[in-house]
């Protein structure tokens, strides 16, 4: 399989994930997004050694996932492409903070530990929660909610319009793909004498298909707006329950959480 | 180069998506005046849907950079921008940025503010109006303009885009990395990428001049006399723009120890003088023939330490240091050329 099959693969599976009807799903799009949001930045505004304080905040996520009944481990593979980076700046801070900041029995932690590992928890954590708002919110939604915020009509459709033509394209990419290595077998990527033309064709392809596409929505009475149908089945206390976890996860941010359930304990 | 979440502080990310959304303001301003002047009214939006598309969907081909084993893809922003214009090119890179980030975790819902300004704007804006459109307005050959305009867009714009990484997440007090070092480390590694990526954006958009030059924004269809690009002009164009960048670029280069002479020796002036504790006079083995030959390799050497032998700290010694290096490296990649040319004949002779 291909990388374009592959990522052919993700939108089908993030498409199929939408459609399923949760409690999740049948939340309002502005008020996922909303929450998604508070979540993130209140994730990354952790401090680099408070690693304790962060750990509830996985919560959160793991919550939702079972809310819209899509399995946790789902959107895991997706950190084979956020945590490279993530982990090449991570990785360094063990070799440049080196003053040992806690002890775990009598073992000293480095700061840089604490720190690497706080940074990796933040990258896990967004992206679960990014992802949930993906596989629980269709495009056409997501739009929706943009419109309502008064996000330029002209970003939101075409934002619209390109994930539709995504998977034409991808599908396209592959097949191209697909003969380019059959006549070449073993040849890792594309040899340097089709550079250009093998993209090139493509592109030439797509100017027309634009110009296709362009005077086919004309046909159809388009006049610059995608409009979008309202969701029926609309949970009516989204807003509700969206502050109530906006709550939570301040309360969470500002109280240690792990501390207080340990002095408990001891 | 996508940034994460984690990668940022809210602070950062605020300020970029303030700087992004300014840009993005302009763009559909722009966009919209020129739809209102043109008399095919909403006809931009198609086409900037579908070469999004195209361009997320490019970026899954992987091209074999020759003799490297390993492989690339095309510079997203800049390709987007010479297509279709800086405006309505800045408006895509803006949706593949967001889609690679909502639905292919590339990037992130925080982070895409600063990943729009250190992937689109530089590409698209500085890419365009600093780059593509001084370059194209000379009276070179179209080819010749096109292939130069998209290798040095594609390494300035990476450049930039990389430098704006680093000061970000600096800024976001991410990373205990000291600000010159990540430079250091990110720098260099986007000057090779750009360099690839400028290649086969390069390659691409001679395809696309040759076969339709209308497309290209900028560009005088049969303006210029259709003239091949010779083999011999584009190795003097490279040339030239070689001895330009290590000539000037080398004024610039840090004069702290490298990577390994700073493990072995340290920088007692940065207040790294530990390391692995060594001297580096006294560094090495001491024996007759070992003192004799440092002798005489200090008289064959023109620039010992990348300067001039009489002065060690006049700029003009640096820059010149460039030069011959990449004189130098030219040579050896020639050399490599002719051996390996050589070997292909005499192996091809004895299949015969």
């Amino acid at each position: 399989m291909n990388k374009a099959e592959r990522a052919i693969d993700e939108l089908r599976g993030i498409d199929k994930l939408t459609s399923i009807n949760s409690p999740m799903h049948r939340l309002s799009p502005l008020s996922k997004m909303a929450l998604t949001i508070i979540y993130i930045i209140t994730t990354v505004s952790f401090h680099k050694y408070d690693l304790w304080g962060i750990i509830p905040m996985v919560l959160f996520p793991i919550i939702g996932y079972q809310f819209s009944l899509i399995p946790v481990s789902t959107c895991f593979k997706k950190l084979r492409i956020v945590m490279p980076l993530v982990c090449c700046v991570g990785l360094l801070n063990p070799f440049f903070d080196k003053a040992v900041i806690t002890y775990i029995g009598t073992v000293g932690v480095s700061g840089g530990v604490i720190s690497m590992v706080t940074l990796m928890l933040k990258g896990v954590f967004c992206l679960m929660a990014s992802f949930l708002l993906v596989a629980t919110t269709t495009a056409e939604e997501i739009c929706a909610a943009l419109n309502k915020i008064h996000c330029p009509k002209i970003l939101t459709s075409l934002f619209l319009l390109t994930v539709r033509y995504i998977s034409v394209l991808l599908e396209e990419v592959a097949n191209m793909t697909d003969a380019y290595h059959l006549r070449a077998p073993g040849q890792k990527g594309i040899h340097i004498s089709a550079w250009g033309s093998f993209l090139g064709q493509l592109i030439l392809r797509s100017m027309d298909r634009a110009q296709a596409l362009y005077e086919s929505m004309l046909l159809r009475g388009f006049n610059g707006v995608i409009d979008y149908p309202e969701k029926e089945n609309k949970n009516k206390y989204s807003w509700v329950v969206a502050i109530i976890c906006i709550v939570l996860i301040i309360f969470t941010r500002y109280f240690n959480i792990p501390a207080y359930l340990g002095s408990l304990a001891l | 180069m996508h940034m994460a979440d984690a990668l940022l502080a809210p602070s950062v990310a605020t300020v970029m998506y303030g700087a992004s959304t300014v840009a993005a303001g302009l763009s559909i301003y722009k966009i919209r005046k020129e739809e209102k002047s043109s008399v095919k009214e909403y006809s931009k939006l198609p086409v900037m849907a579908v070469m999004a598309a195209l361009v997320f969907s490019a970026q899954m081909i992987n091209y074999t950079i020759p003799g490297t084993g390993s492989s690339g893809h095309i510079c997203g922003g800049f390709l987007l921008s010479a297509l279709l214009g800086p405006w309505a090119g800045f408006l895509s890179m803006i949706v593949v940025l967001a889609i690679q980030g909502l639905f292919f975790a590339d990037g992130g819902l925080m982070a895409l503010g600063a990943n729009v300004w250190n992937m689109a704007f530089y590409g698209c804006f500085v890419g365009y109006f600093l780059i593509w459109k001084p370059i194209m307005g000379t009276k070179l050959n179209n080819r010749v303009k096109v292939i130069l305009a998209s290798i040095i867009g594609c390494i300035v714009t990476l450049q930039l885009g990389a430098f704006s990484v680093v000061v970000e997440t600096s800024l976001s007090g991410i990373t205990e990395l000291p600000f010159g070092k990540f430079c250091g480390l990110m720098q260099p590694i986007h000057l090779a990428i750009g360099l690839v990526e400028g290649l086969i954006t390069s390659a691409i958009l001679v395809f696309v001049n040759e076969a339709r030059p209308e497309i290209l924004s900028g560009v005088k269809a049969n303006a210029q006399a259709k003239q091949k690009l010779s083999f011999k002009t584009t190795i003097i164009v490279l040339a030239v723009i070689a001895v330009i960048t290590g000539g000037i670029f080398s004024l610039f280069a840090s004069g702290n120890p490298d990577g390994l002479e700073w493990s072995l020796f340290g920088n007692a002036e940065e207040g790294y003088s530990a390391n692995m504790g060594l001297d580096e006079e006294d560094y090495g083995n001491q024996s007759a023939a070992a003192d004799k030959a440092a002798a005489i390799q200090e008289k064959l050497s023109i620039l010992p330490d990348y300067a001039f032998s009489s002065n060690p700290d006049n700029a003009a010694g640096t820059s010149v240091s460039g030069v011959v290096g990449a004189a130098g490296v030219a040579a050896i990649a020639a050399l490599v050329c002719i051996a390996g040319g050589a070997a292909r004949k005499s192996a091809k002779k004895k299949e015969d």
